[in-house]
């Protein structure tokens, strides 16, 4: 049992509308799972249904192989992407409230509060209304209520909006911790940087359906290309670029590099491995460049989304 | 997990912290209480204002009839021409002139009385003036078909119908305006009650979608849930508002009237007096006995029993819908075309109790609309000082539970989708395809 959280052929419909068409997924316990998609996909129904707030019409979505109960709602942490507070309220007194809807005790809560805010250094907000905030302020906050009961499957539905590069880069490192920590996190976003940089797994869901599931590395070696970026140094550069095109497909390029010499894309076939190809490359020029061409989060969502038009 | 009490407290004390109910809950029986001293020192004002009536009595026939009292006096100006009479009257800036032309007999003098005066006289003296002549008249009449004085004092007879129900409740007419009173007071309270915090509870649920919180709420607690804790919460801070200004209006009320010298049961207007004059008024001391008679004579248990049931009934049954509207809008001023369907039973129910109750509690309407559950909290509670049978009560009851459970349940499909809907104003329609999501 290795999987947190499965869901089997999960469908839901409002009225005529299929929101969500048989999709399944599976997010390995420990990980960081990137719930993409394009606006309108699906993914809030799917993370509405997983969090109870939605029944699905069919399917069923188990939490650590049991099927979803009310009880588990302590059990997982959501913040949502439409998220507010309370403004009237002040902030400790909000604090307390949400964490004992999670099912924490009075105590219990402010203990942990108190761990939290000092952690984040904003012991001095307890007493302030949530109107006095700025925006970055409630979000800091609002990440807090959600992480507060220690749940073992969170939830983040765009976490870095409303966030400085500072704070985001701060609430990327408590996620990071979480993670760490033995929490599950589902992460969805349409900032692909982050995605990259904090996902391990990634099922991508367009109109209604998933049309993507894996590990983002194996993923990724599924989209790439064997393209390769050259940079080159040579005296004769006609020569070289038309010794090259005689021997392999080369694409026009537009890294960005310190010299600006040969810039190339080469791709290479099945029976040409790229030590070949580098070996050729040196016997022709100074090579001052050499990466293989590894598809980006943002190129596989792009590419997978124009696919399944 | 029961997160109700949690809820509950939290409605409650949200609601009872804020400034604005504060500030309402204080100032609205200072409002009340000053708006009556203003109402009740205006009208003494006006009391002491006497006025003096002249009189011109052409026939002779109503000599010693218009007697002074506190506020009246009258001027008999006998033996002076009309016109004389006029220009004294305004000199003096009376009130008036009472002219009763020469007539040849008792029976044309009607045609002949006239009321000159610098503005349009009020209505009640005009029909105090009028009821004192015809008395007098009347007598006139009789003394000279051959009636005595006396004789007309003795055919004097004051009817009261004792009224007895067939199991022997006995009442009488007063005891049908305190019944009125009771019922009307105790509806009319349920109106006020439901249309004061239903709406608070719609404005409150509104916030909760404004300020995007709902969805982490709803992440934790059922929408249910969440919704029956914000009508108790609500319910109870509108009652805590409620007992406050009953308690600080009763006191202001003793307070000041015992600065202005008002004595609140005597308050007695020109207007009234001279009515009382006319009419030969029962004497207060016994209007205060059959008050308290009849207020002992209502069927107090039973009247304290269905109020609560019936208020505790309808209020939830209202404020439930109010939420729904809540969860169905962005905003308060998108709720109007769904506020109509809600207010227009409720209006129906006040019009029936007014108009048809006082008629006749009994009747088709009054009992029809006592047992449909929109209308039947109002008009039942208006219909039971007359004596309802326990039995129409228990289904009236029943029916409104029913019509609870049935409006809870619709309530919470609405708000339970609603919620979570942003954007544009739901049509009918939508509401009704979201029963099925």
């Amino acid at each position: 049992m290795n999987d947190l959280l499965v869901a089997n052929s999960v469908s839901k419909n409002f009225g005529d509308f299929k929101a969500l068409n048989q999709v399944s997924i599976a997010v390995p316990k420990g990980s960081i799972f990137g719930l993409l998609g394009p606006n309108g996909a699906g993914k809030t129904t799917l993370i509405r249904i997983i969090n109870q707030i939605t029944m699905p019409d069919e399917g069923s979505v188990l939490l650590d192989g049991q099927p979803l109960k009310p009880e588990h709602v302590r059990d997982i942490g959501y913040l949502p992407e439409e998220r507010g507070l309370y403004k009237s309220m002040k902030v400790g007194e909000q604090c307390l409230y949400l964490a004992q809807l999670k099912g924490l005790t009075k105590t219990e809560a402010k203990a942990r509060l108190k761990y939290w805010f000092d952690k984040l250094e904003i012991g001095d907000w307890w007493n302030k209304k949530i109107q006095e905030l700025s925006k970055g302020q409630a979000q800091k906050i609002q990440f807090i209520v959600t992480v507060l009961h220690q749940p073992k499957l969170l939830i983040f539905d765009e976490p870095f909006s409303g966030f400085d590069p500072i704070n985001a880069n701060l609430i990327k490192d408590e996620i990071l911790q979480l993670r760490d920590e033995g929490a599950t996190v589902i992460f969805s976003t349409h900032r692909m940087e982050s995605v990259e940089e904090l996902c391990d797994h990634i099922a991508l869901i367009h109109k209604s359906n998933k049309v993507l599931d894996g590990k983002l590395n194996d993923i990724k070696r599924q989209y790439k290309t064997n393209t390769f970026e050259v940079g080159l140094e040579s005296l004769d550069r006609e020569k070289v670029i038309s010794e090259i095109q005689d021997k392999f497909e080369v694409l026009p390029a537009t890294f960005r590099n310190l010299n600006d010499d040969i810039k190339l894309n080469i791709k290479i076939n099945g029976q040409t491995s790229p030590n070949d190809l580098l070996s050729f490359l040196t016997s022709k020029a100074q090579v001052h460049h050499f990466v293989e061409v590894i598809p980006s989060a943002s190129d596989i969502f792009i590419q997978t989304v124009k696919n399944n038009q | 997990m029961n997160h109700l009490p949690l809820i509950i407290r939290r409605e409650y004390f949200t609601k009872v912290k804020n400034k604005s109910f504060i500030v309402m809950t204080f100032l609205s029986p200072l409002i009340m209480i000053a708006l009556f001293a203003v109402v009740a020192y205006l009208s003494q004002l006006n009391n002491d204002k006497e006025r003096t009536i002249s009189v011109l009595d052409e026939t002779g026939y109503l000599e010693e009839v218009f007697q002074n009292t506190e506020f009246t006096t009258y001027t008999n100006l006998n033996g002076l021409s009309l016109d004389d009479a006029i220009a004294l009257v305004k000199e003096k800036e009376d009130y008036g002139l009472l002219y009763i032309g020469k007539s040849g007999s008792l029976d044309n003098v009607s045609g002949n009385v006239k009321f000159y005066s610098e503005e349009s006289p009020s209505l009640s003296v005009i029909s105090g003036l009028e009821l004192q002549i015809e008395k007098r008249l009347k007598e006139k009449k009789l003394e000279l078909d051959g009636v005595s004085l006396a004789q007309i004092e003795a055919s004097q007879t004051d009817i009261e119908i004792a009224q007895e129900s067939f199991d022997g409740e006995k009442s009488s007419k007063i005891d049908n305006v305190v019944k009125l009173a009771f019922g009307g007071a105790a509806g009319y309270l349920l109106f006020m009650f439901i249309v004061i915090y239903g709406n608070m509870i719609m404005r409150s649920v509104i916030e909760e979608k404004t300020s995007r919180i709902i969805e982490v709420i709803i992440s934790s607690v059922k929408p249910i849930q969440l919704m029956m804790g914000k009508i108790i919460g609500t319910s109870l801070a509108g009652i805590t508002q409620f007992v406050i200004w009953v308690i600080l209006g009763g006191v202001l009320l003793v307070i000041v009237s015992a600065i202005f010298g008002i004595d609140l049961t005597q308050v007695q207007t020109p207007q009234q007096e001279m009515m009382n004059q006319a009419m030969q008024a029962d004497g207060t001391q016994a209007m205060a006995e059959n008050l308290i008679t009849a207020i002992s004579n209502l069927p107090l248990t039973n009247l304290i029993i269905a109020f609560l049931f019936f208020f505790i009934g309808g209020y939830l049954l209202y404020s439930s819908l109010y939420a729904a509207i809540g969860a169905a809008v962005d905003n308060e001023t998108d709720t109007q075309q769904f506020m109509l369907p809600i207010l227009m039973p409720l209006i129906l129910a006040v019009y029936v109790g007014v108009f048809t109750v006082i008629e006749d509690p009994h009747g088709t309407i009054s009992t029809v609309f006592s047992f449909i559950p929109l209308t039947s909290p109002v008009v039942m509670l208006m219909r039971i000082p007359f004596g309802v049978p326990l039995w129409q009560q228990g289904l009236s009851l029943v029916l409104l539970l029913g019509t609870f459970i049935f409006a809870v349940w619709f309530a919470a499909k609405i708000y339970r989708v609603g919620i979570l809907m942003y954007g544009k104003k739901p049509t009918y329609k939508e509401l009704f395809k979201w029963l099925k999501y």
